[in-house]
């Protein structure tokens, strides 16, 4: 379930005069634009921004960026655009890293919807005027890329049907392939990539009731083979996304420093989504509110709009 | 009227006109053919290409090159709509479907280029190009220890680099070696069709019209006239039917001709 709250009657025209108040003049009201923003879904903020757009003919995101700054200017540019946009930015700001976060790319591939991911393909050429398979195989290579551009460009068939049969055949080849610490890289990556998500979780069950141990366990191993790791967080994504992203918000918020970068991801990306029910499992995981936790270990504008997000009540 | 068609109808001692199987036969085999074109023509793009693509699958290696078709000459949009139609007709992805149906070294190459999603604007880097015509030149040379089609490099330039990049990398291709592409690919013939398809549609379609209408033509291929000219959108094809209408007059015969000639001069309009 999803965490923001935003009223069903929304005046966008009002919403855009607040924010152009709150960017006019000197300096910037942040707050303003936290109960604006952080109270509408994506369908509101884009009218918001035509409607900003037709009244002050100007873009409010190229308004907001030179505004704001900071992880607040980030997390609040991730919040605004349209969800396929979003990911089409994500994924290139992964790429284009000098070591590429992988996982992102991964994350994105496997936790959206067969729709979603092609909405995704599509922001991504519209802005970067490649395709995103392109990119991802231009900064990657051997099985990785392999694996990862088939993630980036499958059209998993979405519906409900499982066949038992196929699980079980494809359970045995999966297990052997791990076993095998050779490995052989193409039947695995034929089967996470081709079969539909209900298929393999059938197939990840069928997994952990013959061998006593999930293959995640079972894949856990050397961490400077990347194409393992790449591997392994595709199939915890396709499994059990939910428990994903847990892991990665935990993660996130360490002891020592903060990654600024996957919270903001994972809260922007999850709370039209299932950022409640990941909530409830940091919490039973973590014996402490994910609010709390954030709260703890950011501050400002920036932890004030991800609590929004969280659902915090004004 | 039986009396007057000697062809289709004989006589027996009984004076009771039995009906000629051999020409019976043949004029319902041309009526499938105008049905075909009438079917096609009516359905849907996305839906259209789902069926021919699961047809294929099913025929097999004869008919991989439908596969190839389908995905190097739609547009991104018209190939994505029909990987959305196959979900619906058929419960399951396209891509699943090639990996249970070929096992074969093609297979690669055929998930790959189903799966892809081409850029469609003109913006090409000339370097990449270049470095790109290098890779596919090599795999080329090293065809001894392994099947070009079967070469990862090979496989993910040509799935996921946009067509007018292609058609540089081959025309960069031509200042590496005496031959084109294609040229060297004689052996790999589905690999051969894919770049042609990606490159050069007007060579593939060239080639299709002319094995269709020869003496010899089989039904594979007089059905690829069909496919051609009720699938085909835009002008490449037409330009290529254009050269081939006198011989599309003369071998095709009855209402299929005349509803194909009507199909190939409706869009032209």
């Amino acid at each position: 379930m999803a965490t923001i709250d935003a009223p069903s009657q929304v005046s966008f025209q009002q919403d855009a005069e607040i924010l152009r108040k709150a960017c006019k003049g000197w300096g910037t009201d942040e707050k303003a634009i936290i109960s604006v923003l952080g109270h509408r879904n994506a369908a509101q903020r884009k009218q918001i921004r035509l409607a900003y757009e037709e009244l002050y003919q100007e873009d409010l995101v190229k308004r907001l960026e030179s505004e704001l700054s900071g992880d607040f200017e980030r997390a609040v540019y991730r919040w605004i655009l349209d969800p396929a946009d979003r990911d089409a930015v994500l994924a290139n700001v992964a790429i284009k890293k000098l070591s590429p976060d992988l996982h992102v790319i991964v994350e994105i591939s496997c936790t959206r919807s067969p729709e979603e991911l092609l909405a995704v393909r599509r922001a991504y050429q519209a802005r970067y005027k490649h395709s995103l398979e392109e990119d991802v195989a231009a900064h990657t290579k051997g099985d990785t890329r392999t694996l990862l551009v088939a993630l980036v460009t499958a059209f998993r068939y979405d519906g409900e049907e499982i066949n038992t049969r196929l699980a079980n055949s494809e359970a045995k080849i999966l297990h052997d392939a791990v076993e095998d610490k050779k490995f052989n890289h193409e039947e695995v990556i034929r089967i996470l990539t081709t079969r539909s998500k209900m298929q393999l979780m059938a197939t990840f069950n069928r997994y952990s009731d013959d061998h006593g141990a999930s293959i995640t366990k079972h894949l856990q191993g050397d961490s400077g083979d990347e194409f393992l790791l790449v591997l392994r967080t595709a199939v915890r994504c396709l499994n059990d996304s939910k428990k994903y992203f847990e892991k990665v918000l935990h993660n996130s918020i360490r002891r020592m420093g903060t990654d600024e970068d996957a919270l903001t991801r994972v809260i922007v990306t999850r709370a039209e989504k299932d950022l409640k029910d990941i909530k409830e499992l940091y919490h039973k995981r973590n014996s402490v509110a994910l609010e709390q936790a954030v709260a703890k270990d950011t501050s400002g504008d920036y932890k004030a709009l991800l609590l929004t997000l969280l659902g915090k009540e004004d | 009227m039986r009396t007057g068609c000697y062809k289709l109808f004989c006589e027996d001692e009984h004076q009771f006109e039995w009906w000629n199987h051999n020409a019976i036969k043949n004029l319902k085999v041309e009526f499938k053919r105008f049905e075909d074109v009438v079917v096609l023509s009516l359905m849907h793009p996305w839906e259209r290409d789902a069926r021919l693509l699961k047809k294929a699958l099913k025929k097999g290696p004869p008919q991989y090159n439908v596969i190839v078709e389908i995905a190097c000459t739609r547009s991104s949009d018209q190939l994505l709509g029909a990987r959305i139609a196959y979900h619906s007709l058929f419960d399951r992805s396209i891509e699943e479907d090639i990996v249970s149906n070929i096992k074969g070294s093609e297979r690669k190459l055929l998930v790959a280029l189903v799966r892809a999603y081409r850029y469609e604007g003109p913006n090409v880097k000339k370097d990449t190009t270049r470095s790109e015509a290098k890779t596919l030149f090599n795999a080329i040379k090293n065809v001894d220890t392994r099947k070009v089609m079967e070469d990862d490099d090979v496989v993910n330039i040509l799935s996921t680099r946009s067509k007018p990049h292609l058609k540089e990398v081959y025309t960069q291709y031509m200042k590496l070696s005496d031959k084109t592409i294609t040229e060297e690919l004689e052996v790999e013939l589905l690999l051969k069709e894919t770049i042609e398809c990606l490159c050069t549609p007007q060579t593939y379609f060239t080639r299709v019209f002319d094995t269709a209408l020869r003496d010899d033509a089989n039904e594979g291929a007089k059905k690829a006239l069909t496919r051609l000219i009720v699938t085909q959108e835009g002008g490449e094809m037409k330009e290529v039917a254009a050269k081939f209408e006198k011989q599309i007059e003369e071998r095709v015969k009855g209402a299929y001709k005349d509803v194909l000639v009507g199909v190939l001069r409706k869009e032209e309009k």
